[in-house]
């Protein structure tokens, strides 16, 4: 091969910046994460870490509450967001299904719910749940429907905020969807068609059958973002009231940014990255013989 | 495709053979209702996704005393004193700056390290790097954020746009990678080497062959990796301070104040989401193609 020493060696040396920055940026930090989870240090205070072992994962594990309920509420966040986003977003790809005008605007005004900044549309559903001028519960009055206290109350706090999560990200799951429903087979459907299956009966049988690894991946992705959320919690609620909407995210910021307890915190990033890959992992798996 | 099974299933009733006339204006009355059953649904199904938007830009000219009253209301004397106070007294213009300089930074330097790195996982089937990419963009963020803040600390570098870009760059990188590696994969080996032929360098290929040829792919990444970047509030609460301060935190920040200044919160959520929704409007098909990869080619 012609060349000079670049060319020779163009596999090392293109993704050799990538990987310095990942190792410097990730690697690193990670495993300082890891060494600083076994210390008790919090920032504020002049004295270096001390070592303490597993204490940390211990005192997280063993007694914590704090801890149970983040996991909980983190799984509860995720699984019950996910769930609602796949059926509505399969629901409503499968409606959008046909030719049509304006498919495209449609398709634009699906985007911008994920697009549009997290924080700025927290501030909005924050003017839309307030409980005294809000929209939400004039709508609910409308309906004849009691008023609900939404952010305000421990029990309807974190099933609010799915409810943002959802409105937010429904729209992936659609257009991950109508993109799949375009590269379908038309043998199938024609099938159904000559043997005279109702509408109802092709969707159940032929369409979401066919869709189904399309569907299994989107839904692994919004579980692993979904595992993740932190903006829309943190700048609408911060966790509260109380801990009512605290997920593992939420708590591991508390710990760290406000309470500088940063061995703690750093033990509980280790638990929670180690939650995200596990299930990351397991979803991944989930999806292959489907696919295969 | 769905209208088929509805055709088919007025074709079973033709047993009853009326005048052709009569059956075609039937028909047509049909399908009338039809689309306008469909556009009613359209409508139900869109409305929720847009309202939020629209109570964004509406409340944002009310008055105080117009948003707090209930029931909310559409008819108000519209004012841009929110608007004036946001670019006026919370000098937005400064950190709308700030969040430029730190989204095209880090976009920019995203790119840089990515398009070689990707090109090479590509071409050289470098597997092992494309899983190393994989985790980075499934590890949660704030794993790093406790070891960044106290090196940042160290290094003096919180509150600098260095390790706000350096941060944003970390959603960037692998995003970017993740993106592009199918791009070069579909592009035929016979390109950059008939280019070779031509007496160029394979290096040289890259950059004058192959990177104009994946433009669309570079478009999609870039613009989301700079929305990420724009968006991004996490890193930004921890690493920024007052003199790099992005707009994210300055909108969170309206809520610091002992009563909220609804109509300014609404204003200042307006000021940061318009360039989004422009970029959105104009490169939807990019951006679509940026959030749905990997899930449609599985």
């Amino acid at each position: 091969m012609r060349g000079g020493w670049l060319d020779r060696n163009l596999r090392y040396v293109f993704p050799l910046p990538a990987l310095a920055f990942i190792v410097v940026m990730m690697v690193f930090p990670l495993v300082y994460t890891l060494r600083l989870s076994c210390t008790e240090w919090s920032m504020s205070s002049m004295s270096p870490p001390a070592w303490v072992g597993v204490a940390n994962y211990a005192s997280l594990l063993g007694s914590d509450q704090r801890f149970s309920g983040a996991v909980w509420r983190t799984f509860y966040f995720t699984v019950l967001a996910v769930v609602l986003e796949t059926v509505l977003g399969v629901a409503i790809a499968l409606a959008l299904n046909r030719d049509m005008r304006g498919k495209n605007l449609v398709k634009t005004i699906f985007l911008l719910p994920m697009v549009a900044t997290p924080v700025a549309v927290g501030m909005v559903w924050l003017l839309i749940y307030e409980p005294t001028i809000g929209i939400a519960n004039y709508l609910l009055s409308v309906l004849g429907l009691p008023p609900l206290h939404w952010l305000a109350s421990p029990r309807q706090a974190l099933p609010s905020l799915v409810l943002v999560d959802v409105w937010q990200w429904t729209p992936m799951i659609t257009l991950i969807v109508l993109a799949a429903l375009t590269a379908l087979p038309r043998d199938p459907f024609e099938a159904a068609l000559v043997d005279g299956a109702t509408p109802w009966q092709t969707v159940r049988h032929v369409t979401l059958p066919l869709l189904q690894p399309a569907i299994v991946a989107a839904m692994t992705l919004r579980a692993i973002d979904a595992l993740k959320t932190f903006d829309i919690i943190y700048t609408m609620t911060q966790g509260g009231p109380g801990f009512a909407s605290e997920t593992l995210n939420i708590y591991s910021f508390v710990l760290g940014f406000q309470y500088f307890q940063m061995g703690k915190a750093s033990a509980l990033l280790m638990i929670f990255f180690a939650i995200v890959l596990g299930s990351a992992i397991i979803l991944s798996w989930a999806r292959r013989p489907v696919e295969a | 495709m769905s209208g088929v099974g509805l055709n088919e299933a007025e074709g079973k009733r033709q047993w009853r053979t009326p005048s052709p006339e009569a059956r075609r204006r039937a028909a047509s009355r049909a399908r009338l209702w039809r689309e306008i059953g469909y556009g009613l649904l359209l409508f139900i199904i869109i409305v929720p996704f847009v309202f939020p938007f629209l109570w964004m830009g509406v409340s944002s000219f009310k008055q105080q005393a117009d948003i707090i009253r209930t029931p909310p209301t559409w008819v108000f004397r519209p004012t841009l004193l929110h608007y004036r106070e946001v670019f006026g007294q919370y000098q937005f213009v400064h950190f709308m700056w700030n969040s430029l300089v730190i989204a095209a930074g880090s976009t920019f330097f995203s790119l840089l390290l990515g398009l070689p790195a990707a090109y090479s996982i590509a071409r050289f089937r470098q597997s092992k790097l494309a899983l190393v990419i994989l985790v980075a963009r499934i590890v949660p963020g704030i794993t790093f954020l406790i070891p960044w803040f106290i090196l940042f600390s160290r290094l003096r570098l919180v509150d600098t746009y260095t390790s706000l870009i350096l941060s944003h760059m970390l959603v960037g990188l692998p995003f970017i990678i993740w993106v592009m590696v199918p791009f070069f994969e579909s592009l035929p080996k016979e390109l950059e080497e008939a280019a070779m032929v031509d007496g160029s360098t394979r290096s040289g290929a890259f950059l004058r062959v192959l990177l104009p040829l994946t433009g669309p792919g570079i478009l999609t990444s870039s613009i989301l990796s700079f929305v990420f970047s724009w968006n991004n509030f996490m890193f930004a609460v921890v690493l920024t301070g007052a003199r790099t301060r992005t707009l994210p935190i300055a909108v969170f920040n309206f809520l610091s104040y002992s009563e909220i200044n609804w109509g300014g919160l609404m204003a200042a959520a307006v000021v940061i989401t318009v360039p989004i929704l422009v970029i959105a409007l104009v490169a939807q098909r990019y951006i679509i193609a940026g959030l749905t990869a990997g899930a449609v080619k599985g």
